[in-house]
C-alpha cells in the first residue's frame, strides 16, 4: 500500500485529559488550611555536560496567596539563575510531543489506489531582604537563608538547614504547612548537603503582572546529579502522580537509571471513532499499559530530533523558544557552520537539540527514590502515533468492490481487538460503537456484481 | 558399536553439563531473549551477529597466530553475549568493535600468564566511554523483582559451576551493605536500599561478569577482598561522582591489582575443566540409524 501525506494537512485539537494528580518534584504546602489541589506536573530539563536548566510548570488551581513549594536543589541558587518562564512555552513542547493519531483514507478500490494521510494532533488540553528578627529566629533553629529574592510574581527563599527539625520548626513558623512526615526526607537531603529552594506567590508583583495564572519557574545550575527530587512531593499524597519530563539534550534519548525506561505502545491501528474520543482512549491505554507493570512506571511518549517531526502535532518550537527554555548551547552550534548536518534536515533547522518526553506515574511506594537520568547516544526517534484508516465511502462498482469490502470488515474486526487490548475497555461495547459510526459491510455489499452490462454503464 | 557410542554420548553430555562455560552461555542467551522479548532492549539481530562474529574471528585468528593453540569458541561466545547484554548502540560497527577489543585484550594486556581485565568489562567501558553512541542502560531491567530472582537462581548456577560464587556472594554483600550503611545514615527508608539491590544491571554484573574464574584472584580470600573493593569503588562512582554505571568501571578500575592480590594470597590458578581425554574429533555426534 502506498501513502501519500497531504501537503495542507488539517490540524484538529482533540481533548486529551490530563489525569489528576496532587503533588510535584517538591510539594505544596498552605499558609493556610485550605484543599491544596494540584494537577500533573510539567518539568523541563535541559542539559549537557553539567549544566542544567529546570523550567517547572504546575496546574495549581487554588488561591495564589495559598500557593508555596519547597524543592530541594544541588546548590546555592543566587537570582540570575532564577527567570519566570512564559507558561505558553511549556503549554507548546507538550503539544509538539504528545501522542498524535494520523488520518488515513482509502482509495477507490476500482480505480488505482491512493491514500491520504491527515495528520490530527492529540495534544494535551492545557490547564496549562528578609527582617532581621526572621533571620535570627533561622539562625537559632540551624537554617540559614542564604538568599532571598523576588522574580516575577515569585518571592524565593534559598535555605540551607543543619537539621531537618528546625528546618520544619522555621517553615511552619513561617506560615508553610510542611507534613510532619516529611521530617525524615528533609534529613535525607539535609545529609546529602541539598539546599532548599523555597517560593511563593507575591501578590502585588502579581497584580502589577496582571497575569492570572503562575508562571513557570526556571532555574539554571551546574551539577552532575542529572535527578528529579520526588521524593518530597510523594509525603502528602494520596494515590498516583503523574509527571512529565521534557528532556532536551545534544546527545540522545533521555532515560531514568534507576527505573526501567519503557516506550508505550505506539503504530497501532484504531477505529476511526477514536478520533472523537483520543484524549479518553489514550488515557485508559495509558493505564492499561501503567497496569500491566504494577500501575507505576516511566514510559517514553516521545523522542526526537527537535528540527522536525513528521507528522507535526505542534509546529516545532523556534530558536527564540528554545532560548527561554534555556538550550544554551544554541549559539555555540550556529558559530560552527562547518557541522555535519543529519541526513533529512536543512542546514537553517539543524540545531543539535533531541528531545525526550517521559510520563512517569509514581507512588511513594513503588519509587521510593528520587528519579535519576542519563543521557545514552540513542538518537533513534520514537512517537506514539496511532492511526486511523478510513475506508472509501463512495459508490463502488467493480469485482474488486467485494474483496476490499471484505478486507474493510477485518481490518475493522482487528482494530476492535487492537483498541480492547490496549484500553482494557470490553470488546463488545467498541464493537457496538463502530457498527454506530462506520458500521460493517453485510454479506450482501459484499456479494460481487456479475452482472457484466452494469460494468458498461457505471454512472446509470 | 551401539554400546560404544551410548558410552561416547553419555561422556560428551556429562562434559556439556560440566564444563560452567556452557551453563554461562546457555543463561546469557535466556537473558538476551528474556530481554529482547520482555523488555524491549534495542539490540537489532545484525548487531548480535556483528558482535559474535568479531569476537569469535578475532579469537581464531589469536588462537592461530598469537596463542598457536585449537580455537575455541566458547570463552569468547560468553564475552560476546555479555557484551550484547550490557552494551547498548546504535552502531553495528562499534558492536564489531567492541568483540575485537575483548579479544585483543585478553591476548595484549597480560601479566604472569593471565589476562588482566576481565574481557567483557573491558570492552564495555573503552566502547561506552570514546563512542557517545555506545551507552550502558543500568536501568534497561528495571528492579523487578521476579527477575531479580530468576537472575539470581541462573546466575547461582553457573557462578557454582565456576566455582566463583563466593565472589558474586561477597560483591553483593558488600554493596549492599554500603547501601543499607548510606540509608542508615541519611534515615531513609529501607525500601531505598532494596530497590537499590534489585536492580537487573547489578545482578547481571555480579553473576554474570565480575565473576569470571580466569580474571579473579586465585585464593578465596583474595577474591572476597577483591569483590569488597570492587564494591567499594563502585559505589563510590556511583555516589560521589553521580556516575550510575559505577560499579561497572569499578571492575576495570580494579583489575590491575589482580595480580598484587595473588602475590599476597596465593592460590591455583583456575582452568577450564577438561572433559574429552581423547581427541574431540573421535566422536561422532550424528545417531547411529
Amino acid at each position: 500500500m502506498t501513502s501519500r501525506l497531504l501537503s495542507s494537512a488539517i490540524v484538529l485539537s482533540a481533548t486529551f485529559a490530563a489525569t489528576s494528580a496532587q503533588a510535584f518534584c517538591g510539594f505544596y504546602v498552605a499558609k493556610a488550611d485550605t484543599d491544596l489541589f494540584n494537577q500533573s506536573s510539567k518539568v523541563a530539563m535541559v542539559r549537557d555536560g553539567d549544566r542544567t536548566v529546570i523550567t517547572m510548570a504546575n496546574d495549581y488551581q487554588g488561591e495564589p496567596e495559598e500557593f508555596a513549594m519547597v524543592i530541594p536543589v544541588p546548590q546555592v541558587i543566587t537570582r540570575d539563575q532564577v527567570h519566570v518562564s512564559d507558561p505558553a512555552l511549556l503549554a507548546h513542547l507538550d503539544a509538539y510531543t504528545a501522542p498524535r493519531l494520523v488520518e488515513y483514507f482509502d482509495g477507490d478500490p476500482c480505480s488505482p489506489v491512493m491514500y491520504d494521510e491527515v495528520v490530527v494532533t492529540g495534544s494535551r488540553k492545557i490547564r496549562s531582604a528578609p527582617p532581621a528578627p526572621m533571620i535570627e529566629r533561622a539562625k537559632s533553629l540551624g537554617v540559614t537563608i542564604e538568599d532571598e529574592f523576588t522574580v516575577g510574581e515569585y518571592d524565593i527563599l534559598i535555605l540551607s538547614a543543619e537539621e531537618s527539625e528546625g528546618l520544619q520548626t522555621w517553615l511552619n513558623e513561617e506560615g508553610y504547612k510542611v507534613p510532619p512526615k516529611a521530617r525524615r526526607t528533609l534529613r535525607s537531603y539535609i545529609k546529602q548537603d541539598m539546599k532548599f529552594f523555597v517560593a511563593k506567590v507575591n501578590l502585588e508583583k502579581r497584580a502589577e503582572n496582571g497575569s492570572e495564572m503562575l508562571r513557570p519557574i526556571a532555574v539554571a545550575f551546574e551539577t552532575p546529579k542529572f535527578m528529579l527530587p520526588i521524593r518530597l512531593g510523594t509525603v502528602n499524597a494520596k494515590g498516583d502522580q503523574d509527571l512529565f519530563v521534557y528532556a532536551l539534550t545534544r546527545g540522545g534519548q533521555v532515560e531514568t537509571t534507576n527505573y526501567r525506561t519503557q516506550k508505550i505502545p505506539s503504530g497501532q491501528e484504531l477505529p476511526v471513532h477514536v478520533k472523537d474520543e483520543f484524549g479518553d482512549v489514550y488515557r485508559d491505554m495509558f493505564t492499561t499499559v501503567a497496569d500491566k507493570e504494577g500501575g507505576h512506571g516511566v514510559f517514553m511518549e516521545y523522542a526526537w530530533d527537535m528540527s522536525w517531526c513528521d507528522p507535526c502535532a505542534a509546529d516545532p518550537l523556534s530558536d527564540d523558544q528554545l532560548q527561554e527554555l534555556g538550550v544554551f548551547w544554541l549559539n555555540e552550534v550556529q558559530q560552527k557552520p562547518g557541522r555535519p548536518m543529519p541526513r533529512g534536515r536543512s542546514k537553517s533547522a539543524a540545531r543539535d537539540v533531541f528531545i525526550t518526553r517521559l510520563h512517569v506515574r509514581y507512588d511513594a511506594e513503588s519509587f521510593p527514590e528520587d528519579l535519576r537520568f542519563k543521557t545514552t547516544g540513542n538518537r533513534d526517534n520514537f512517537q506514539g502515533r496511532y492511526v486511523l484508516r478510513h475506508a472509501f465511502d463512495g459508490e463502488m462498482s467493480c469485482p474488486a468492490a467485494a474483496e476490499y469490502k471484505e478486507q474493510v470488515n477485518k481490518r475493522r474486526e482487528t482494530e476492535v481487538k487492537t483498541l480492547a487490548k490496549l484500553t482494557g475497555r470490553s470488546r463488545a461495547e467498541i464493537r457496538s460503537k463502530v457498527e454506530d459510526t462506520v458500521g460493517f459491510y453485510s454479506a450482501d455489499d459484499m456479494e460481487p456484481d456479475t452482472k457484466w452490462w452494469n460494468q458498461i454503464w457505471k454512472d446509470d | 558399536m551401539v554400546t560404544g557410542l551410548v558410552q561416547d554420548r553419555s561422556v560428551w553430555l556429562r562434559g556439556l553439563l560440566a564444563d560452567p562455560r556452557h551453563y554461562q552461555i546457555a543463561t546469557l542467551s535466556t537473558l538476551i531473549l528474556i530481554g529482547l522479548f520482555a523488555y524491549s532492549f534495542r539490540l537489532p539481530w545484525w548487531h548480535v551477529v556483528g558482535c559474535v562474529g568479531s569476537t569469535l574471528t578475532t579469537q581464531f585468528f589469536a588462537d592461530k597466530f598469537i596463542a598457536r593453540r585449537p580455537f575455541d569458541a566458547r570463552s569468547p561466545l560468553i564475552s560476546a553475549l555479555s557484551l550484547t547484554l550490557l552494551l547498548r548502540t546504535g552502531s553495528v560497527t562499534l558492536s564489531i568493535a567492541a568483540g575485537i577489543i575483548v579479544v585483543l585484550s585478553k591476548y595484549l594486556l597480560r601479566w604472569r600468564g593471565k589476562h588482566i581485565f576481565n574481557p567483557a568489562n573491558f570492552g564495555l567501558v573503552i566502547v561506552s566511554l570514546l563512542f557517545g553512541a555506545a551507552w550502558i542502560s543500568p536501568g534497561q531491567w528495571g528492579a523487578a523483582p521476579v527477575l531479580g530472582i530468576l537472575l539470581l537462581g541462573l546466575g547461582g548456577i553457573v557462578t557454582g559451576k565456576a566455582k566463583r560464587w563466593d565472589v558474586s556472594l561477597a560483591l553483593l554483600g558488600s554493596y549492599g551493605a554500603l547501601l543499607l550503611g548510606r540509608a542508615l545514615w541519611l534515615g531513609d527508608p529501607l525500601s531505598i536500599p532494596l530497590h537499590q539491590m534489585q536492580s537487573g544491571a547489578l545482578l547481571v554484573f555480579a553473576f554474570f561478569m565480575i565473576s569470571d574464574p580466569k580474571t579473579t584472584p586465585d585464593a578465596r580470600v583474595g577474591r572476597v577482598l577483591f569483590a569488597a573493593l570492587v564494591a567499594t569503588v563502585g559505589f563510590t562512582i556511583q555516589f560521589t561522582l553521580y556516575n550510575s554505571a559505577g560499579i561497572i568501571l569499578a571492575l576495570i578500575l580494579c583489575a590491575p591489582l589482580v595480580p598484587l592480590i595473588d602475590c599476597v594470597f596465593s592460590g591455583q590458578r583456575y582452568a577450564w575443566p577438561k572433559f574429552f581425554p581423547q581427541t574431540e574429533t573421535s566422536y561422532d555426534l550424528t545417531p547411529a540409524e
